[in-house]
């Protein structure tokens, strides 16, 4: 999803550049619901929800999903890294708690529970390295031509690269995923087996 | 022939490491060969196949109604009736009863059958048990398929395959873990001693500059203190034609005091200040208690910084918040756990503490009852007072003094630790008027084992600096000596030495001036001792008197005389010979006067 700012005309106004930015984000955030939505296996009606929120946005992007240009993911990795999550952090039994009513200690007992585990299991599985070495609040330039999907620029978007800016937060990329293989008939659906002790 | 597999079959875990034989061939000695650690698949959850560097030593017998077949998938088949590794540890946490575990400990306890399908221990009539010999067999066969669906081209048989032991491992042990790699297909084997792997992992990672770290008259002292085990070696430096040569002239007892009981010390502590705030823990509890202790340790112990680590049980249920138990583990906690009881300060006087166990205890391991290990290594040290006399050294009186110390096993990565025991070791030393010990470091003290054998199968191609050893023990058979019987007291027992200290693979020593009648086709059975101290012992001595911690007695030996065209009942006469095979096992024949059959006598025999 590369798109070169300089290919804009420079004659558009500022307002439009800021509306194709906010239709990307938008489109963002429909692959990731459609991801999520998948990956509970209901099948109730698909995105339209979110289509309301993307209608506003350019006509370009409406038809990019009437073409289908976008894929679709499958539930299975999603599902296997929450039996992960759920396994060492217990982190869909820690959600699903109503916190009001403990106190502090015990929520900070079983943040450790969750953060013990997930931090176990985001390291087994991803290998994350920093998109960007510099500091973060520090001022860099982003010279023409960088990878705009790495970079997001916010704030007053306007002129060319190369744009000079604060970096606000480092960014992360994963290197490598690796995700146990899994045996072919095992239901991935069923993320914590119950447990009956005899 | 193309890998040297080094396979470090460990209490708790085993890692398996190579070489590549081909790499080294027809270069200069700088080239490093080609070496690596295999990452072995295995099932992390049901239905999940992860690679890890290490499979845990575990066993779990499932029931028919707990794991479908599909989910037990592994890339070379279904783990059906028996699963190891993570997977295993993880059910078995649960369901202790269906749980083997420790099954080395087991392959060298001399009270038990250990080819008898009896582990896990006390567990149901409809479990089906397995024996220490099948569990070891079992972890390699696992370790095997890892192999070879790894590398599809270079069959795990075909590789040269050394299998590490404990030092302290008996000629039986040693003999059912060759066994079980007999039985999974292995055809060019070779034990190896861990203190000894450890020493050749450190001998690579220093490359050519190990003569400069150690000189003639050294003496290392090797510690090794694994999950389960505490195994303690000595070696020698010495000269031979301008090149140095490494002896390794001693070893320690069987020491069943490991990393393990460390953790465990750690979670009963906790437990009994959770138990003064009136929250009484079950036993599921106190294991995930346990498995929390162990990483706050390894926490704390590598990080200086840190002052306490907390502890948290997570519930069973799925309501976690008010259910979750916890507590934390403080540095003065851990440290006075760890090092006043596992390295408590001791004189070289001092001794492990031996109770006589009570009559009625129930059958189990023969766990270390004194977890002083410094008590131990000064247990050791005085035994071994008279290790080098026969290297023409000077002459030690009351211990022998180690100069140099190489620590293995993932406990003394800990600075805390490793620095009290070497400064206890030189308190010993510095009371005796000698020079302080110094500290051999460069080695990973977890994979040592694993990598020092896998680089043992390039050493033993002729490459590179070859540790001395052969048997680390004398052997002796019990023989009833002629005197006259007196009411009420048994005949006294001579023994004679069958194989001498220090013996090497590949040679042979025969008994001549000595017959034994065996009736054929009717078992007999010797007593059947050996001694780590008596050097000087040859083959055929007969002591009719030695000091109760000069000898040792093992499990019986048993001579079986089969038929084979002699006639049932008939006195044969015969020779004792004792060979120590290539493979580093111990064998001992029954040579008849006529004829050229040999029976081989066993160990290991139980009713």
């Amino acid at each position: 999803m590369n798109i070169d700012l300089s290919l804009m005309p420079v004659t558009l106004d500022v307002a439009h550049v800021g509306l194709g930015a906010l239709s990307l984000l938008l489109i963002i955030i429909v692959v990731i619901m459609a991801m999520f939505r998948s990956s509970s296996n209901t099948n109730e009606s698909t995105v339209e929800p979110n289509k309301e929120q993307v209608t506003p946005s350019d006509k370009v992007d409406e038809s990019a999903i009437k073409q289908n240009l976008l894929k679709e993911t499958t539930p299975e990795a999603a599902l296997q890294l929450l039996m992960l999550l759920q396994q060492d952090a217990r982190l869909i039994d820690f959600v699903h708690e109503d916190l009001a009513g403990f106190s502090d200690s015990d929520v900070g007992a079983a943040a450790r529970v969750v953060h013990e585990g997930s931090r176990k299991v985001l390291q087994q599985v991803f290998n994350f390295e920093a998109i960007r070495s510099e500091d973060e609040e520090s001022r860099i330039t982003l010279v023409q031509g960088f990878n705009a999907s790495e970079n997001r620029l916010t704030g007053n978007v306007t002129g060319e690269a190369p744009f000079t800016g604060t970096l606000i937060h480092k960014g992360w990329r994963v290197n490598e995923v690796s995700l146990p293989q899994l045996a072919k008939e095992h239901d991935v659906y069923v993320v914590a087996p119950a447990e009956v002790e005899l | 022939m193309k890998y040297s597999i080094g396979i470090d079959l460990g209490t708790t875990n085993s890692v398996i490491s190579y070489v590549e034989l081909g790499s080294i061939d027809e270069q200069s000695s700088q080239d490093e060969p080609v070496t690596g650690l295999l990452e072995i698949a295995q099932l992390t959850s049901v239905g999940n196949v992860e690679k890890k560097k290490q499979l845990p030593s575990f066993l779990y017998l499932p029931h028919d109604a707990e794991i479908t077949d599909a989910e037990t998938s592994l890339p070379w088949g279904t783990q059906t009736s028996k699963i190891t590794g993570v997977l295993a540890r993880e059910l078995g946490a649960k369901t202790p009863i269906r749980l083997v575990s420790s099954a080395k400990s087991w392959l060298s306890h001399g009270g038990v059958d250990r080819k008898s399908n009896f582990l896990p221990l006390n567990s149901p009539e409809e479990v089906n048990t397995v024996s220490p010999l099948q569990a070891s067999i079992d972890y390699l066969a696992h370790l095997k398929n890892a192999w070879n669906s790894e590398f599809p081209e270079d069959s795990f048989d075909e590789q040269e395959v050394i299998i590490t032991i404990p030092a302290s491992f008996d000629p039986a042990a040693r003999d059912l873990t060759a066994e079980a790699a007999r039985a999974i297909g292995v055809r060019h084997l070779t034990l190896l001693e861990e203190p000894q792997a450890a020493v050749y992992s450190w001998v690579k990672s220093m490359g050519d500059n190990w003569r400069d770290q150690v000189s003639v008259g050294d003496v290392i002292l090797v510690v090794d203190i694994g999950g389960g085990t505490t195994d303690l070696s000595l070696v020698a430096v010495t000269e031979e034609e301008g090149n140095l040569i490494l002896n390794r002239i001693a070893v320690g007892d069987h020491i069943l005091l490991g990393g393990d009981n460390m953790d465990l010390a750690l979670a009963y502590q906790v437990r009994a200040k959770l138990a003064k705030e009136g929250k009484n823990l079950q036993p599921w509890q106190v294991q995930a208690l346990t498995h929390g202790c162990r990483s706050a340790k390894e926490k704390m112990l590598i990080d200086p910084a840190l002052d306490a680590v907390p502890l948290v049980v997570p519930s069973r249920g799925s309501k976690l918040l008010g259910a979750t138990l916890r507590s934390e583990l403080t540095r003065v906690e851990i440290e006075q756990t760890l090092v006043n009881g596992f390295f408590p300060e001791a004189t070289i006087d001092e001794h492990p503490v031996e109770k006589p166990r009570a009559a009625l205890t129930q059958i189990g391991l023969p766990y270390a009852q004194d977890a002083g290990i410094t008590r131990h290594i000064a247990g050791f040290l005085s035994k071994q007072a008279g290790a080098t006399d026969s290297l023409g050294f000077d002459s030690q009186d009351e211990f022998i003094k180690p100069s140099a110390i190489l620590f293995n096993g993932g406990s003394l990565k800990a600075p805390v630790l490793a620095n009290r025991l070497l400064s206890i070791i030189n308190g010993w030393l510095t009371e005796a008027g000698e020079d302080k010990a110094r500290l051999l470091d460069g080695a990973d003290l977890d994979l040592a084992v694993a990598k020092g054998a896998a680089y043992f199968g390039f050493v033993k191609q002729g490459n590179g600096v070859r540790i001395r050893g052969g048997l680390a023990s004398a052997y002796y058979i019990g023989v009833e000596s002629s005197m006259p019987a007196v009411p009420g007291m048994d005949a006294p027992v001579e023994a004679l030495c069958l194989a001498p200290f220090g013996m090497e693979e590949g040679t042979e020593a025969e008994v001549s001036d000595r017959e034994f009648g065996l009736i054929v086709g009717q078992p007999v059975r010797f007593k059947f001792f050996g001694s780590t101290v008596r050097r000087d012992d040859v083959s055929g001595t007969l002591l009719d008197f030695w000091s109760p911690d000069e000898l040792e007695e093992l499990p019986e030996i048993q001579a079986n005389l089969t038929a084979d065209g002699r006639k049932e009942g008939e006195v044969v006469p015969v020779r004792l010979a004792a060979k120590v095979t290539e493979i580093g096992t111990l064998m001992v024949e029954a040579i008849p006067r006529e004829g050229d059959q040999r029976w081989q006598v066993e160990f290991d025999v139980r009713d």
